[in-house]
């Protein structure tokens, strides 16, 4: 009998029958893709992170509002880029990991132990887990701010940007970054960096999501900028009762109700 | 790692490089005709990859007083097939003293672009405008010149998303009309450039690569009124002849990220 054992981590089992199956000219399926703007940045006494909310699927856009800015503990969060599950998940599971790293050891976790772990588990699998991240946080040590790879290289610099929308996002952080910067001078230059991949990267778009890390505190701004509001429709499009047709009809009834007699008493509870 | 150049004999072969003369554009078009008027509508990105190459190259083009193209697929062809084919409109002109019937544009469009069945121009064109009749007309071409005329037609990056828009909205696809009613043939002016709006800024919603402007194409045939137009904002009178055909073009802003 085979076994109902399945053991911990990915199932490669499919792996030979999808190679198989792909030599035959029939595409795997495509995951969907976060072609992102995402991006960190140091600043006087914390981290800045910040993100665009599409998700695309090709050419279409398949979230007009996601979310790229996960959680790993309270004062480190990581954004991400690539394939949305996989950015998902491995943020998800180094969050966990990082979690009980900190009961076991008893001490808030360091940046740059998210950062191994992540950078470990993705050289790992050989950049076949598809997520490209942007790590930052406040831990004993100061602030940090480390750009992950697919496959596992890792940098760390005092501003960054990934995703497709790098390049538009980087070209503002070139242009204005300096050391030192207060808060709200970060907070700007994040939202001008997002801002600049939503408008001229296709693969980015809709609303702005940033993160702001200082050592007494994290504050997630959801949506702090929203300058891609949908217009008014210039039409309604309800349609009449009987605009569909129907080729036959059949009404059940779903509740179902049944009589029980009792055949002799004494069964009747206790309620003295 | 680089093939070698050496076959098995020895001998050295011809190696052929590939090189795609060929690029994609985005961006979407579509045409609706109505009983006595075309409406010939386009959006203005114009984009390579996830890259904007400009938020304003025109799509849609006046042939004649009544007569209008719309062209989508690679812009390099586009441009051309357009100087093309009003070279050829020009040289009628001059040949008859009049302008081309639209029927008549529509048949050389198709021999133009079957002339370049080996090497096409990757276009799909859309020619909208006013038939000698007086009535509205769409026609819709492949890149190889079979073309057809039809009541309305989608074309480009978002024909997926818009055309089964159109053939319930205009066609009433799936739509079973109220006892002892029929569906309209031909819809009124207003309804359908709210139609066309409607489709291009739900195009622009869900299609990375639509957007930023919208320019819509009104012809109107001989002796009817422009007052429903009189509601729309940003309408410019492109018509330059008189008690012909009028055409009108309305400028919109469509959403730019």
């Amino acid at each position: 009998m085979t076994s109902v054992f399945s053991p911990p981590g990915f199932n490669f089992s499919n792996q030979s029958r999808n190679d198989f199956i792909a030599e035959k000219g029939i595409p795997m399926p495509k995951a969907t893709s976060t072609g992102t703007t995402i991006v960190g940045c140091l600043f006087a006494d914390g981290i800045v992170l910040g993100a665009d909310t599409r998700a695309t699927e090709g050419d279409i856009v398949a979230d007009k509002n996601c979310e790229k800015i996960h959680y790993i503990t309270e004062s480190i969060r990581c954004c991400g880029a690539g394939t949305a599950a996989d950015t998902e998940f491995t943020t998800a599971l180094i969050s966990s990991n990082m979690e009980l790293h900190a009961l076991s050891t008893g001490r808030k976790p360091r940046v740059v132990t998210a950062m191994t772990m992540l950078k470990q588990m993705l050289f790992r699998h050989h950049g076949n887990i598809g997520a490209a991240l942007v790590l930052g946080g406040v831990d004993a040590t100061g602030p940090h701010l480390f750009t992950v790879a697919p496959h596992g290289s890792t940098d760390k610099l005092p501003y960054v940007t990934m995703g497709s929308g790098s390049l538009a996002a980087m070209a503002v952080f070139e242009s204005s970054w300096k050391p030192n910067m207060s808060r709200d001078d970060a907070l700007q230059l994040v939202k001008d960096a997002i801002s600049a991949g939503i408008f001229n990267d296709l693969g980015s778009g809709s609303n702005v999501d940033a993160c702001i890390i200082t050592a007494s505190h994290t504050e997630m701004l959801r949506n702090v900028e929203m300058p891609n509001q949908r217009v008014e429709k210039e039409r309604q499009y309800r349609f009449a009762r009987g605009t569909t047709a129907w080729k036959s009809e059949e009404i059940r009834k779903l509740v179902v109700s049944e009589e029980v007699i009792l055949l002799a008493g004494g069964d009747e509870m206790d309620t003295t | 790692m680089e093939h070698s150049f050496a076959s098995p004999s020895g001998h050295p072969q011809p190696h052929q490089r590939h090189f795609n003369p060929y690029s994609e554009n985005g961006g979407t078009i579509l045409a609706i005709a109505g009983a006595n008027f075309s409406v010939i509508a386009g959006d203005t990105r114009q984009s390579e990859g996830y890259s904007i190459q400009t938020r304003y190259a025109p799509k849609v083009f006046r042939l004649t007083d009544k007569a209008v193209l719309a062209t989508n697929g690679f812009a390099a062809d586009g441009n051309m097939f357009v100087k093309k084919v009003r070279q050829r409109l020009e040289w009628y002109r001059h040949a008859h003293s009049k302008d081309m019937p639209i029927r008549a544009i529509a048949r050389l469009i198709q021999t133009m672009l079957y002339a370049r069945r080996f090497f096409p121009y990757y276009v799909y064109n859309i020619l909208g405008g006013i038939e000698e009749d007086g009535s509205g007309a769409v026609y819709s071409f492949d890149p190889v010149g079979s073309y057809e005329r039809e009541a309305c037609r989608a074309a480009g990056a978002a024909q997926s998303l818009v055309q089964p828009f159109l053939d319930n909205q205009i066609y009433f696809k799936n739509q079973t009309p109220a006892h002892g009613t029929s569906h309209p043939a031909h819809l009124p002016l207003d309804h359908v450039l709210e139609l066309v709006i409607d489709s291009f800024t739900s195009a622009t919603e869900r299609h990375i690569e639509v957007g930023d402007g919208l320019e819509i194409y009104v012809v109107l045939a001989k002796g009817s009124t422009p007052q429903v137009l009189d509601r729309w904002q940003g309408v410019t009178e492109m018509t330059t002849t008189q008690d012909g055909e009028r055409m009108f073009v309305i400028r919109r802003n469509l959403k730019r990220d």
